[in-house]
């Protein structure tokens, strides 16, 4: 299956990748070529086989609802970008 | 006072460091001097530590004065750039985290660090540890020490070619698809990827969530038995590890390769393997037969073959989650002169990312959108089921499940990295592997034209024990892993 254009445009705003024309044409021929490659799946008979999402499912993992240390301020905001007092400040989402 | 040979392994070491013939300071300045030295030709680290590094070995000698020492305590280790370090540059190799700083370490370098072990530095890799050479490094390729126009293998590269290149005698990977087993095969040195759930994953950049673990590379098995024991079992910070006790991983030692059944797997050597490297396995099983182990080579694992695009559906999937979280906010790399929020947003993943990261995002958001979950993501998941039965029934009446590594010996810088179904196919026999969740071990087993060739042992859940066991006995009746590349420079 070939992907267009607008396919690629379309999945690259749903993953918020900004991407040139350049990388609009080439990912659409590399990803058609995986995905045609993703076929073969359509050949093997999953009826009433259930889906593995993890090896070895571990159920109901809890801890103790105990407060612990936490990371001051001044450390989780060391790497901010923008930061305004003890705030990540960012660009407004309504005009 | 004997000299410091720096191909030693860390056993090797302990012994000296215990007996005082050279204290952890000179052994780890010797070290940074070498991996300084061979570093233009290899670009295996991104980022030295040389200062925290000899305040570690300070501290490993006071531990050695005090009595206090374990196996590891002064023995220098290089970490993939994948594990956060606290203080320490964690960049994933990515232009998105250049000048990232952690503010805490990951709980296998906390435990690393209590070992008494000390880092000398974070070593390269591919991209967010998407790809099979070390290419897709935002700080250039990683050179195989064997060969320098040829990769490492990935996406641990820079650790495996650093032990390859006699720097260090131990580092740690991380194996999604192969990414430990591979580039130990391709360097010519012991990688193993532990059972899914025996490594803790806190504070490791994540990629695919539900088939990565950290594990070991060392030139021999009694040193990966120590880096794995120092590092496995339950972590309260990651809930996926398994409360299994963590075992002395020499236990399986002892018993050699006398009665151990071996299930040998026929389509794993069909058309896509070299035929000089399906010699040199080949060769490799007879040494194990002639050595008393019981080779079985009607075992069937035929969902196996699907277990690529089972990978290349799920792994991209859970990355396109995982990282959502680079939207140039919170930290990392962040364009900040665009119009609104999410034209931010979109340049700052558009410009940070690299190719091969941003096709697997793209992989996986189409994979998981809407009207194709269920023809991709589902199917796959119900795959990988089928996947698990199998290596689960194979390993019912068989010790381990024997298989090349990867198809070819390393190839050469660039040949495949414009070609990413080619690359994809390095990790055919490895990817079935971390499907399943099982432990899985590549071992040096021969030398095709000066390049290394590496077997895979594949075990039991949390039977790491055996795969080491197997390893250290091939290894007492061959010489592969003694082998060395040529001095560089």
């Amino acid at each position: 299956m070939a992907l267009s254009a607008d396919e690629v445009r379309y999945i690259a705003k749903l993953a918020r990748v900004a991407l040139t024309d350049d990388e609009v044409a080439r990912l659409g021929d590399q990803l058609s070529n995986i995905l045609d490659n993703f076929q073969m799946l359509n050949e093997i008979d999953t009826e009433g086989v259930p889906p593995t999402a993890q090896s070895f499912a571990l159920h109901n993992v809890a801890r103790a609802d105990a407060t612990r240390p936490s990371f001051a301020p001044d450390e989780v905001l060391k790497n901010a970008p923008r930061r305004e007092d003890d705030y990540i400040r960012v660009r407004g989402v309504l005009d | 006072m004997p000299s410091i040979d720096l191909n030693a392994t860390a056993h090797e070491h302990a012994a000296h460091l215990r007996a005082g013939d050279y204290t952890s300071r000179a052994l780890t300045e010797a070290t940074l001097a070498l991996l300084h030295a061979q570093e233009p030709a290899l670009n295996a680290y991104i980022t030295f530590t040389d200062a925290l590094a000899l305040e570690e070995a300070d501290a490993a000698d006071a531990r050695l004065k005090a009595g206090t020492a374990g196996p590891l305590t002064g023995i220098p280790v290089g970490v993939k750039d994948l594990l956060s370090t606290r203080g320490i540059q964690t960049t994933a190799a990515s232009k998105m985290l250049t000048g990232f700083v952690p503010i805490m370490d990951c709980t296998v370098v906390e435990r690393l660090k209590a070992s008494g072990a000390v880092i000398v530095g974070k070593t390269n890799l591919d991209e967010f540890a998407m790809g099979s050479s070390t290419e897709h490094s935002a700080f250039g390729p990683t050179h195989n020490p064997w060969d320098l126009s040829r990769v490492p293998g990935g996406s641990s590269g820079g650790s495996a070619a650093t032990v390859a290149a006699g720097g260090v005698p131990l580092s740690l990977g991380t194996d999604t698809g192969g990414s430990i087993r591979q580039p130990a095969a391709l360097c010519g040195i012991l990688g193993l990827k532990p059972t899914y759930g025996r490594v803790s994953r806190f504070g490791v950049v994540a990629f695919a969530s539900s088939l990565e673990q950290v594990g070991p590379f060392s030139r021999d098995a009694e040193d990966a038995a120590s880096l794995l024991g120092a590092i496995a079992g339950v972590d309260p910070l990651d809930s996926t590890t398994a409360p299994v006790p963590v075992p002395d991983y020499t236990e399986g030692f002892a018993r050699g390769l006398e009665g151990l059944r071996i299930g040998v797997p026929e389509s794993f050597f069909g058309s896509g393997l070299d035929d000089a490297v399906r010699q040199s396995i080949e060769v490799a099983i007879d040494a194990m037969a002639s050595n008393g182990a019981i080779i079985d080579r009607d075992i069937a694992l035929p969902s196996a073959s699907a277990a690529l695009p089972v990978y290349y559906i799920i792994a991209p999937s859970e990355a396109s989650a995982n990282l959502a979280r680079y939207d140039g906010v919170k930290y990392g790399f962040s364009v900040t002169d665009g119009t609104s929020v999410e034209e931010e947003m979109a340049l700052t993943r558009g410009r940070g990312f690299g190719p091969e990261v941003k096709r697997r995002i793209m992989l996986g958001t189409y994979a998981l959108s809407a009207g194709y979950y269920d023809a991709y993501y589902r199917k796959a998941q119900r795959v990988r089921t089928l996947i698990k039965r199998e290596f689960d029934a194979a390993l019912e009446s068989h010790d381990v499940i024997l298989t090349p590594t990867s198809p070819t010996t390393a190839f050469r810088l660039g040949e495949k990295v414009d070609d990413p179904l080619a690359m994809y196919l390095n990790d055919l026999y490895t990817i079935p592997v971390n499907i399943a969740g099982n432990p899985g071990i590549s071992i040096p087993c021969g030398l095709v034209e000066g390049l290394p060739v590496g077997l895979q042992l594949i075990g039991r859940p949390f039977e790491e024990s055996t795969l080491l066991g197997v390893a250290h006995g091939y290894g007492q009746v061959t010489d592969w892993h003694q082998r060395r590349p040529p001095a560089l420079g």
